[in-house]
């Protein structure tokens, strides 16, 4: 019996060592009645900014994890939130967040709707972005440089929106998760006089969400 | 003849019909287009679409005025055509009211309403080119969204 005991001591001790330092005591478990906003920096790390208007005040939010409160009794109160509280009332919600939405750039041969060598390397990764995502949805604009008549490049940008299109196919991607159109030469990506050749400009935009 | 085209154009010249025919081009497809997909869908999430209850599986389709609802043990992540996203947790209630996108301009308009739960967001090209274009709503507060990204829980009256 003392020697159970003497063990079971032995044992309680040995808990309580490995135990880390004990947190500080828990806020008494009343469930929160407050609205709660909380504006979060973005993934390359720049904070946005966001209104906040209740009962005709505005507060503006523009610091990261800058938060405004409603109380119960219908005050606004601004601060700043620990990436822990954040965590804590939005860990299920941030958690849900599907991939966020892609876009690719392809760049053609002059007057062509083939691929640059460079694209057709790029076109693997986009391959793999599409991969892991559910549910995925494609959408591919084609663009010309300004060399050509507004319809032959109209006509040329939807041929290279198509022919990325059909690429992905061969890949293996379902058909109808694509979406393609060509904007022709009206959205050059560097902006130039008419009749330039511009490689930049020679390109498909691939969006994947 | 000709007189009745000039009067034709002096209609549509005038800012309050011009006004009109865009609201009418705006309302009409809010209600019948596809305007996001559910991409992640945990526990017991529906759709509710003019009284029916859809089930919400990852693929489904999100259209403008659905109310997406998550139980106990729910959570629900979309992504809108604008490349918007919002992601609820659980018990949570959130209706898209408004949802208008030109995707040659960028421009539209956003709004949603989260009666309950807690929601994450992540703006997109609406808010991008229109500051204040996109909004969520709560019963205390109206968020303006200048960009991008923000969490917010609504405490609903049976909660």
């Amino acid at each position: 019996m003392a020697a159970r005991a003497v063990v079971g001591l032995l044992g309680f001790l040995l808990l309580v060592g490995c135990a880390r330092p004990a947190p500080p005591p828990a806020p008494v478990a009343k469930p929160t009645r407050d609205d709660l906003v909380v504006l979060l920096p973005d993934q390359d790390g720049k904070t946005g900014a966001l209104s906040v208007t209740h009962a005709g005040t505005e507060r503006v939010l523009d610091t990261p994890r800058a938060s405004a409160k409603i109380t119960e009794e219908g005050r606004i109160e601004t601060g700043t939130a620990t990436p822990e509280e954040v965590q804590q009332a939005f860990g299920a919600a941030l958690a849900a967040q599907p991939p966020r939405p892609a876009s690719f750039l392809l760049y053609f041969l002059e007057g062509k709707d083939e691929l640059t060598s460079d694209s057709q390397v790029e076109l693997q990764r986009i391959l793999a972005e599409i991969a892991r995502r559910p549910s995925p949805e494609i959408v591919v604009i084609g663009h010309t440089d300004r060399v050509g008549t507004v319809p032959f490049n109209d006509a040329l940008s939807l041929r290279r929106a198509q022919k990325v299109r059909d690429d992905l196919v061969k890949l293996g991607i379902p058909a109808d998760r694509i979406q393609v159109a060509g904007r022709g030469e009206r959205e050059p990506l560097v902006p130039t006089e008419d009749e330039v050749a511009e490689p930049k400009n020679r390109r498909v935009e691939i969006s994947v969400r | 003849m000709a007189a009745r085209w000039r009067h034709v154009s002096l209609l549509l010249g005038s800012g309050v019909t011009a006004g009109f025919f865009l609201a009418i081009l705006l309302a009409l497809p809010a209600h019948a287009q596809d305007v996001g997909q559910i991409k992640v869908s945990k526990g017991s999430v529906a759709i509710e679409r003019s009284g029916q209850k859809l089930p919400a599986a990852v693929g489904a389709k999100v259209q403008a005025g659905d109310v997406v609802k998550t139980g106990n043990d729910g959570s629900v992540g979309i992504v809108f055509i604008d490349a918007s996203l919002l992601s609820a947790g659980p018990n949570s209630v959130l209706a898209i009211d408004t949802f208008v996108f030109d995707s040659t301009t960028n421009q539209g308009a956003f709004e949603s309403t989260l009666s309950k739960g807690t929601l994450s967001a992540v703006s997109g090209k609406i808010a991008k080119q229109s500051p204040d274009a996109m909004k969520v709503k709560t019963p205390a507060a109206v968020l303006g969204v200048r960009g991008t990204e923000f969490v917010v829980r609504a405490i609903g009256p049976g909660d």
